[in-house]
């Protein structure tokens, strides 16, 4: 057991999440990044105005999701026939009986957990982005942000109807309806914005606006 | 109670890794999609609908469906497997190389949902009263759930012990 180094102040100290080792990470510039010595996961990567960056897209790709959800998604024509979908149909196809467990799975991970995680976003880093203190409980919400960050598959929704797309192009006639191009600028929005948030920043923030 | 370490994290992995490959089994036998066209019904495995896309000529989409339920599933049980036995013995595996495969595993698990939803587009789609209908099979639901106990699976593993093997043998 080594006494601890008075140089070393202990919020310098930072842990890769990832493989434990332990870094002195004081300031890094806007701009760098830092990356752990012995796993290279990237530790902490700050931007120039970052938190307006994504309050603005994750406020933008709530309002697409309301538009993806509501509006027609797909139009279909075979033999006279006519049917338009909207995701909400894609939710409810599931609805008889049995599968009635899976129609609210795919209603949990491509609506509402998406949804629940901009939600979660805009309520911690809102009020910090303009200067404020945050709300209770924001530490929690950002966990869970976190947590939700591989359960929201809205992407991969997109390539499913690609590929039912696809499967039914025999059968009948598809065209896209203005829902599909909103979940699609939808996926681009969150992934931009996914690219923008450092964490540890963002949990530095939080903490030093929490204290004061 | 502090730990530096996720407590019984090797348990749960082969927990849900274990239910994860129970419910691959009733997914790969029953069928994922039912199509009726004029009264006549045909049943489709995962496999069966593969076979039947590359059968259209669909080479592309095949092989991306091959994939996301084949390829990922089968590659995932057997990555992870890998990983929570080669934490507990030395491996001849380097260990940047273990950290990739396991970051491999976290992003692409996910994907395997696309037939999931696939079928539920599909079946919300084709609804043409006696002409054409779809209607999703049982194994929708256990490969649902199969990709959903394997993604638990996946993220009840602490990375870090990956790094402390290697640091007890240099010790």
């Amino acid at each position: 057991m080594t006494s601890p180094d008075p140089d070393i102040d202990l919020r310098d100290l930072v842990a890769c999440p990832t493989c434990d080792a332990l870094h002195r990470l004081s300031a890094v510039p806007v701009g760098a990044k830092a990356k752990c010595s012995r796993c290279h996961t990237v530790l902490m990567a700050p931007r120039e105005g970052a938190m307006t960056q994504i309050v603005m897209l994750a406020a933008t790709a709530l309002v697409l999701m309301v538009a993806a959800v509501f509006f027609p998604f797909l139009d279909l024509s075979a033999a006279g026939f006519a049917q338009h979908s909207s995701v909400l149909d894609a939710i409810t196809a599931f609805s008889d009986g049995l599968l009635l467990p899976l129609s609210f799975a795919v209603a949990l991970l491509i609506v509402i957990l998406p949804a629940l995680r901009l939600m979660a976003i805009l309520y911690t880093i809102g009020p910090m982005m303009i200067g404020h203190r945050p709300l209770p409980h924001a530490q929690r919400a950002f966990r869970l942000v976190q947590t939700l960050r591989p359960w929201a598959m809205a992407e991969i929704f997109i390539v499913g109807v690609a590929v039912a797309l696809v499967k039914i192009a025999g059968l009948a006639t598809v065209s896209v309806g203005p829902a599909f191009w909103a979940f699609a600028a939808l996926v681009l929005v969150t992934a931009l914005k996914d690219t923008f948030m450092c964490k540890l920043t963002v949990w530095k923030t939080l903490e030093d606006r929490s204290a004061s | 109670m502090l730990y530096s370490r996720a407590p019984g994290s090797l348990q749960l992995v082969w927990g849900w890794w274990l239910a994860g490959l129970i419910m691959y089994i009733p997914a790969n036998i029953y069928p994922m999609l039912r199509t009726s066209t004029l009264g006549h019904e045909t049943a489709n495995t995962i496999i069966g609908g593969v076979f039947e896309l590359m059968h259209h000529g669909d080479y592309g989409v095949a092989l991306i469906v091959f994939l996301a339920s084949v390829m990922i599933p089968v590659g995932k049980f057997i990555a992870i497997g890998y990983l929570a036995v080669s934490v507990r013995r030395a491996s001849a595996m380097r260990l940047r190389a273990r950290q990739h495969l396991y970051e491999v595993v976290e992003f692409i698990g996910r994907w395997s949902m696309l037939d999931v939803f696939v079928v539920a587009i599909l079946s919300a789609l084709v609804q043409f009263k006696f002409v054409a209908n779809i209607h999703p099979g049982i194994a929708a639901v256990s490969f649902a759930l199969s990709v959903a106990f394997t993604m638990l699976s996946a993220q009840s593993f602490d990375s870090r012990l990956i790094w402390d093997a290697d640091e007890a043998a240099q010790e």
